[in-house]
């Protein structure tokens, strides 16, 4: 088991062995992430009793949670991808980290913007201090960070090393962040409505959301494939294989 | 269909409607349906550029060569 | 004399006869805080209820302008590269320049704090916790500071890019900064939050340097 993994690992670095896989594996990936996606919003938009404090605007739950956790996930990711680069060097992880970043920004963009919608038939306004969205919000503030410092750095591999140690900063600070955003609002706003409570959810809701985190889960992982096999592309444009790859294309 | 006595709504215009909060579920539903295509599509069109550009590049190089 | 220590001591040095690199952090702070009743409220009693945030939220700024400046020269006139070729231990280093850059900055915002803040009419009580909390805040600071100005010092436009990446994990330091400071004024426990400052430093003590250290080798390697 150790030894396949290991195997996997020291294959994962070789670029050609990555876009020649993950060409296979793509419709996969895309076939069940489609699939999640429909059923859990058909099921979460149709099926779900609405919730009985909220009504139906508690619907906005199945993209608003799925998203929020996708992003916290992915600066993870991110941050570990950065990591193994730093420590092994292996560039794919360096590719992988870059194509994780907008991704994730994207998502976190989503999870704050459900939540301001959210927060109009909920608290009444479009914005309100709650503990989960300023979280988000700063976690957002993160991802800009890492894609700025990104952008800055003129040669490719000082922007990757800097983006992976950023990002690894921003790693070991997210739980202080969150945990101290948390007191602040436990001590600003002692009484306001959350969005959900995880242990009282009923079944018949919390089905639905499972297949939701699932499927964008999925969607994640077909859209991380799709970027780095850009990358891959982009970076060995010069190596053999690439060149006869394009010309095989071009003569089709 | 069997599934529609688990249905929620009664008709399509109350699944519309949503209560009262139609307008911020489907705004809701609607951007992120269009952040996953936007997400979807820029790798795409991405990789298209990147492939048409580094084809012309390729040809350019092997009538210089010829 | 051990390279860090006569770095610290060249550093200290050069503070003290160029004034204008401690006593500007110092002005813009000063500056800050006069903006606030000009544009909000001048009135007493609501100044002095903003007063924490805003005397914390003038200190996060003043050190962060004055973060830009760490690394820049040292690393376009080679002292880094010297620095690197010494075998010195570079976590060590960059512990030094923290220290030089907090005590040409934190320090100084720690000592004079509170004499501004008596233009926010800030409660008596909350002064020794004013005092306190920069005393532990302000040199966290600089370390998470020395990493973004690590990063960002081969940049073209690096100060407005420093912030962009530092602000962010500023968060935690400002939340019970300001607390601790808006509690004591209205007469409550406060040492909670110290004591949050105090375990923050501690770990950023350890792990900030490492980061600086490993953003400083990216800058030789251009």
């Amino acid at each position: 088991m150790w030894e396949a993994l290991k195997r996997l690992y020291h294959r994962m670095g070789s670029p050609k062995w990555f876009y020649e896989i993950s060409a296979k594996w793509l419709p996969w990936f895309v076939v069940p992430t489609v699939g999640f996606l429909l059923v859990g919003t058909i099921w979460g938009l149709a099926f779900t009793p609405a919730d009985y404090q909220q009504g139906n605007s508690f619907r906005i739950i199945y993209i608003h949670v799925p998203a929020a956790l996708l992003a916290q996930s992915a600066y993870a990711m991110m941050a570990i991808a950065g990591a193994v680069f730093l420590i092994w060097r292996m560039k794919m992880a360096a590719w992988v980290a870059a194509s994780i970043a907008p991704i994730g920004a994207s998502f976190c963009f989503l999870a704050l913007i459900t939540g301001a919608i959210w927060g109009k038939p909920t608290w009444g306004t479009w914005w309100v201090w709650d503990a989960r969205l300023t979280s988000m919000l700063l976690l957002l503030f993160l991802y800009f960070g890492v894609m700025a410092l990104q952008k800055a750095m003129d040669s490719e591999e000082s922007a990757a090393k800097a983006g992976a140690i950023l990002s690894l900063v921003g790693l070991v600070n997210i739980p202080i962040i969150k945990y101290s955003v948390e007191w602040w609002n436990t001590l600003h706003q002692p009484a306001t409505l959350k969005f959900t409570e995880e242990s009282t959810m009923a079944m018949e809701m919390l089905i639905p959301l499972l297949i939701m985190i699932a499927g964008f889960y999925l969607l994640f992982a077909v859209l991380v494939f799709m970027r780095t096999r850009n990358q891959v592309l982009w970076h060995e444009r010069k190596k053999n294989w690439v060149k006869q790859y394009m010309q095989s294309r071009a003569d089709k | 269909m069997f599934l529609d006595s688990y249905l929620f709504f009664d008709s399509f215009a109350d699944f519309l409607a949503m209560g009262k909060h139609g307008f911020y579920v489907w705004l809701c539903y609607g951007i992120t349906a269009l952040v996953i295509l936007a997400n979807v599509v820029a790798p795409i069109r991405q990789r298209k550029k990147l492939i048409d550009q580094q084809t012309r590049l390729q040809r350019r190089e092997k009538k210089n060569a010829s | 004399m051990s390279l860090v220590t006569a770095t610290i001591k060249r550093d200290l040095v050069i503070a003290a006869r160029n004034p204008g690199e401690w006593l500007n952090p110092l002005m813009f702070f000063l500056m800050v805080l006069a903006l606030f009743p000009l544009a909000v409220d001048p009135d007493p009693k609501f100044l002095s209820k903003i007063a924490a945030g805003v005397v914390w939220v003038a200190a996060l700024l003043a050190t962060l302008l004055s973060l830009d400046a760490l690394f820049k020269a040292d690393v376009e006139d080679g002292t880094l590269e010297q620095w690197l070729a010494s075998g010195e231990s570079l976590f060590a280093m960059a512990l030094g320049k923290v220290f030089v850059h907090w005590c040409i900055s934190g320090l100084p915002l720690t000592l004079v704090a509170p004499l501004l803040a008596l233009m926010m009419n800030l409660p008596d009580e909350a002064y020794s916790a004013l005092f306190f909390s920069l005393l532990l805040g302000t040199p966290i600071l600089s370390l998470l500071g020395a990493v973004g100005a690590a990063l960002t010092a081969g940049v073209r436009s690096g100060g407005l890019l420093l912030s962009l990446v530092i602000l962010p994990l500023y968060i935690p330091i400002l939340i019970f900064g300001a607390s601790a400071v808006y509690h004591a004024g209205i007469e409550m426990e406060y040492v909670g939050q110290l004591g949050f400052l105090a375990s923050f430093l501690c770990l950023s003590m350890t792990l900030a340097p490492f980061a600086v250290a490993g953003a400083l080798k990216l800058n030789l390697s251009r």
